[in-house]
C-alpha cells in the first residue's frame, strides 16, 4: 500500500488548515454560503436533507487497519456509531457538525486519509477492481496506476472548476471489474503486438440522467504517456464542456455532440502540446509507486491439501460451505483466497456499518489478512489474502460480527444508494424497498438457485445506486409527491456493459417484491441449460416479463412519460 | 482608487476596463480592450497604453502570439464556477509565451488565489467586497504541489 512521504503528508495538512480557515470564515459570516458551497464540496462535505453528509476518499478502495480504526472512532465520536460505504468505493458519514468537520479532518490526516476532491466539480477519487494486485486474471496491478492519477488530480490548479464532477476507473483485467465502460474517463490495462504494457483509453461514460457507454478515443497509449493525455483530455473538457446546463455538462455529452472521433482529435492536437511539458511519469517514479505495491511474502502452501482441508470442513458445515461458494474470490497464489464481507444482512441499510464492526474487521485483517482492507463499489468488504487454512476460523469470527451472509453476487446482495431516507434530491426511499425485497426473498436456497444476479436501487435519476446496470435496476421516481418506483431489465456491468430498458409503467413502494417476484418466476421458468438472469433476458427479451408482471398486476398506474424517458 | 492584489502586496490600480460592446473614443487612459475590439480593430489601434481582457468562454487562440504586444493581459471569471479561465491563462503562459502581467478579474474568489498563482496570474481584481489584505494569505495555502503548471512546470518527480 502507498505510504505517505514528507511532502504527501504536509499537502493533506495544509489541506486541513486551509478548510479550518474556509470554515471559520464562513461561520463569522466572512464567507458567503454560494462561495463556501463549492469549497465544501472539494472537502466531501454535502449538506443533506437531516444533516451534513462528510464522503471521504478511500483511493482506489484501499484501507490499513490503522485506517479502519480511526474510521471506527470517527464514527463513534462525531457520528452515530455507523458509517456507509459507497458505490465508488468510498465512505460516509451521515451525521457530523459541519464545526466539527475540520477537526475530524485533522484526525484523518494522522492516518493518511482525508476527503479532498470526494465531491463537487472536480477530479474524483481514482477506483478500481477491488481483487487488484491479488486476481488470477490481472495484467497487471492497476493501483500504482491509480496512484499516480491520484497525485496528478489532487489540487490540480487547472481542473479544480470543471463543468461538472470527473470520475476516472482504471481496470487491469480483460474481464471489468470496476466499471470503466461508465466512468468519465476509463483506462484499461493493455498490452500491445509489441508486448508492451499500455492503457487502452475510454471517455464519455457515465449513469446518471443520461446513462451513456464510453467510446474508445485510443487503443494503446504508452505508460509514460499518460499524465501529459490526461492533461489533455481534462483541458478539452474544461474548455468545451457545457457550462450553462448543469444536466448536459458532464463530459459524455461533449463526446457525443462532437462524436468520439472528433473529441479524439481534439485531445491528440492538445496533447502535441501538453507532452512537451515535463509533466509526465518517469521509469524512476513509475518504479518507486509500484515498489508500495510489491507482492507480500506468501508463504509456500500446497494448494490441493488446503482444499481437501476446506472439503472436509464443508461437509461437515452447510453454512460454511455456502460461505465459500459465494463470499470466496479466487487469489493468485496458491493456497490463498480473498474474502468478501458481506455488509448486506437483512434489515441493514446495504453497505451501513457500525463502530463495533470496523474494530472487528481491523482485528481480522490484522490476524488474517495483512493488515489490509479494500471497499468494493458493491458496498461491501474484501479481505484480499487469507490463507485458506484460516478461512474456517475467520467464517466463525466473520459470522459473529454480523458479516458473513453468505450473500455476494446473489439477489440480496443488492446496491442501494441512500435514498430518501437521507438525500435531499431523493424522489422516493431506496433503503426500505431493498429491505422488503431481502426478506421477501429470505430463502436462500431459492436464491442460491438463481445464481449471479445484481439489483441496483437509486431514488433518482442521478442514479448513484447504478441501477442502469442492475440485472434489474429499480428506480425512484415522484409523481405528485408520492413515491413509485420505475423498473428496468438486462442492464449489466461486466465486460460486455449494457444499459437497462425500462419495463413499462412504475408501482407504488408495496408491489415491488410481487413485482420482483414475478421478474424472478419468468427467468426461472424460461432459463434454459443454467443460463444466468442476463443470457436468458438476452434471449426472450423483454416482452414476457411485460406480460407476466402487468397481467398479474392490479395496482400500477401509467407512468408520466417525461420519467421513464429519463433524458 | 480600485485596489488589486499585485505580487502579494494590495495595491491601487489604474486600469480601466473596456467593455465588450463600447463604440466610440476610448479615454485617455491605460484601458484593457476586450479581445474582439482587438481583433476587429487591430490595423488602426494605437496600443501604446492598452492591454487586453478576454472572456472565458472565448478562444485564446484567435490572439495566439499577438499576446506579446501587450503588457498586461486580463482574464475574466463572469463566476468563480466557471473555470475556463484557468486554461487560458496556462495557454497564454504556456503555449503562446506571454510574458506580461496575467490578471485574473471579474468574481474569482480569494480560495482560488493559489490555484490562479500556478496557471500563470500574477494579479488578482477580486469579487468586490473581498478582504484584500486577509486574502493574501490564501496565494500560499500549500508549498508543495504534485503537478507541473505555470508556475512550476516540473511534476513533483522531476524536481530535485
Ligand atoms: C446523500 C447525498 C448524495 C447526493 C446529494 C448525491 C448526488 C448525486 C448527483 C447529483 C449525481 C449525478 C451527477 C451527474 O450525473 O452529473 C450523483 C451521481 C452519483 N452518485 Fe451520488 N449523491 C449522494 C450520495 C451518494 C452515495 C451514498 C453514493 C454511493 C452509494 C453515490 C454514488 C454516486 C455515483 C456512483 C454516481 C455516478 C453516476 C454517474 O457516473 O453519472 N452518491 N450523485
Ligand atoms: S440516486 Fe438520487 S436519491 Fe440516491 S443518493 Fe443519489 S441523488 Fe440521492
Amino acid at each position: 500500500m502507498y505510504i505517505y512521504n514528507e511532502n504527501d503528508q504536509k499537502i493533506i495538512e495544509q489541506r486541513v488548515a486551509q478548510f479550518r480557515g474556509q470554515t471559520d470564515r464562513y461561520l463569522a459570516g466572512q464567507l458567503a454560503e454560494e462561495e463556501f458551497l463549492p469549497l465544501r464540496l472539494q472537502n466531501g462535505l454535502y449538506v443533506q436533507r437531516l444533516a451534513p453528509m462528510l464522503r471521504i476518499a478511500v483511493p482506489y478502495g484501499l484501507l490499513n487497519t490503522k485506517q479502519v480504526r480511526k474510521l471506527a472512532h470517527i464514527a463513534h465520536t462525531y457520528d452515530k456509531g455507523y458509517c456507509h460505504i459507497t458505490t465508488r468505493q468510498n465512505i460516509q458519514f451521515n451525521w457530523p457538525q459541519l464545526e466539527e468537520v475540520p477537526d475530524i479532518l485533522a484526525e484523518l490526516a494522522e492516518v493518511q486519509m482525508h476527503a479532498v476532491q470526494t465531491s463537487g466539480n472536480c477530479i474524483r477519487n481514482t477506483t478500481t477492481d477491488q481483487f487488484a494486485g491479488v486476481a488470477q486474471d490481472e495484467l497487471e496491478d492497476p493501483r500504482p496506476w491509480c496512484e499516480m492519477i491520484r497525485q496528478w488530480s489532487t489540487f490540480h490548479p487547472e481542473f479544480a472548476f470543471l463543468p461538472r464532477k470527473f470520475k476516472i476507473a482504471v481496470s487491469g483485467t480483460e474481464g471489468d471489474r470496476a466499471a470503466i465502460q461508465v466512468h468519465d474517463i476509463g483506462i484499461q490495462i493493455v498490452k500491445n503486438d509489441k508486448n508492451e504494457i499500455g492503457f487502452k483509453i475510454l471517455v464519455g461514460g457515465g449513469l446518471g440522467r443520461t446513462p451513456v457507454i464510453g467510446s474508445v478515443i485510443r487503443e494503446f497509449l504508452p505508460q509514460e504517456d499518460l499524465l501529459s493525455y490526461l492533461d489533455a483530455i481534462l483541458r478539452v473538457y474544461n474548455r468545451h464542456g457545457n457550462r450553462t446546463n448543469k444536466y448536459k455538462a458532464r463530459i459524455k455529452i461533449l463526446v457525443r455532440a462532437w462524436t468520439p472521433e472528433v473529441f479524439a482529435e481534439e485531445v491528440e492536437s492538445e496533447w502535441e502540446y501538453t507532452k512537451k511539458i515535463p509533466c509526465d511519469l518517469t521509469r524512476e517514479e513509475i518504479d518507486r509507486v509500484k515498489g508500495f505495491f510489491t507482492q507480500p511474502d506468501y508463504e509456500a502452501i500446497d494448494d490441493n491439501d488446503a482444499e481437501q482441508q476446506l472439503k472436509i470442513l464443508a461437509d461437515d458445515n452447510i453454512a460454511f460451505g455456502k460461505w465459500l461458494q459465494r463470499n470466496i474470490h479466487a487469489h493468485k497464489i496458491p493456497g490463498y483466497a480473498a474474502v468478501t464481507l458481506s455488509l448486506k444482512p437483512t434489515g441493514v441499510a446495504p453497505g451501513d456499518i457500525t463502530d463495533v464492526q470496523l474494530e472487528a474487521v481491523a482485528d481480522l485483517a490484522d490476524k488474517y489478512s495483512l493488515g489490509e482492507i479494500r471497499t468494493t463499489h458493491s458496498q461491501n468488504l474484501v479481505l484480499a489474502d487469507v490463507k485458506k487454512s484460516d478461512l474456517f476460523e475467520l467464517w466463525q469470527k466473520a459470522k459473529s460480527g454480523g458479516f458473513a451472509t453468505p450473500n455476494i453476487g446473489t439477489l440480496t446482495d443488492m446496491i442501494c444508494c441512500p435514498g430518501g431516507d437521507f438525500c435531499s434530491l431523493a424522489n422516493a426511499k431506496s433503503i426500505p424497498v431493498a429491505e422488503a425485497l431481502q426478506r421477501k426473498f429470505d430463502d436462500m436456497d431459492y436464491v442460491y438457485d438463481l445464481g449471479d444476479l445484481s439489483l441496483n436501487i437509486s431514488g433518482c435519476m442521478n442514479a448513484c445506486g447504478h441501477h442502469h446496470v442492475g440485472n434489474i435496476g429499480i428506480l425512484g421516481v415522484d409523481k405528485k409527491g408520492d413515491e413509485f418506483y420505475q423498473v428496468q431489465l438486462g442492464g449489466n456491468s461486466d465486460t460486455d456493459t449494457t444499459l437497462g430498458n425500462v419495463l413499462g409503467p412504475s408501482f407504488g413502494r408495496d408491489d415491488m417484491p410481487e413485482v420482483v417476484e414475478n421478474i424472478l418466476n419468468v427467468y426461472v421458468e424460461n432459463r434454459v441449460n443454467g443460463e444466468s438472469f442476463t443470457e436468458a433476458y438476452r434471449r426472450i427479451g423483454i416482452a414476457p416479463f411485460k406480460e407476466r408482471v402487468y397481467s398479474n398486476k392490479t395496482g400500477s398506474k401509467p407512468t408520466d412519460p417525461k420519467e421513464s424517458t429519463d433524458a | 482608487m480600485p485596489k488589486i492584489i499585485k505580487d502579494g502586496q494590495v495595491i491601487d490600480d489604474t486600469w480601466v476596463i473596456i467593455d465588450k460592446d463600447f463604440e466610440g473614443v476610448l479615454p485617455m487612459a491605460k484601458v484593457l480592450l476586450p479581445m474582439q475590439y482587438y481583433l476587429d480593430k487591430r490595423d488602426s489601434l494605437n496600443l501604446m497604453c492598452a492591454g487586453l481582457w478576454i472572456d472565458s468562454e472565448e478562444e485564446v487562440e484567435a490572439i495566439g502570439l499577438d499576446a506579446n504586444m501587450f503588457p498586461l493581459i486580463a482574464v475574466n471569471f463572469p463566476s468563480f464556477m466557471d473555470g475556463r479561465g484557468f486554461s487560458i491563462g496556462r495557454l497564454l503562459k504556456e503555449r503562446y509565451g506571454f510574458t506580461g502581467q496575467l490578471r485574473a478579474i471579474g468574481n474569482a474568489i480569494q480560495d482560488q488565489l493559489f490555484y490562479l498563482k500556478r496557471c500563470g496570474f500574477t494579479s488578482f481584481d477580486l469579487k468586490d467586497g473581498t478582504d484584500l489584505e486577509a486574502a493574501c494569505q490564501s496565494l500560499n495555502d500549500f508549498d508543495v504541489s504534485y503537478q507541473s503548471a505555470y508556475d512550476q512546470p516540473e511534476a513533483i518527480f522531476r524536481r530535485n
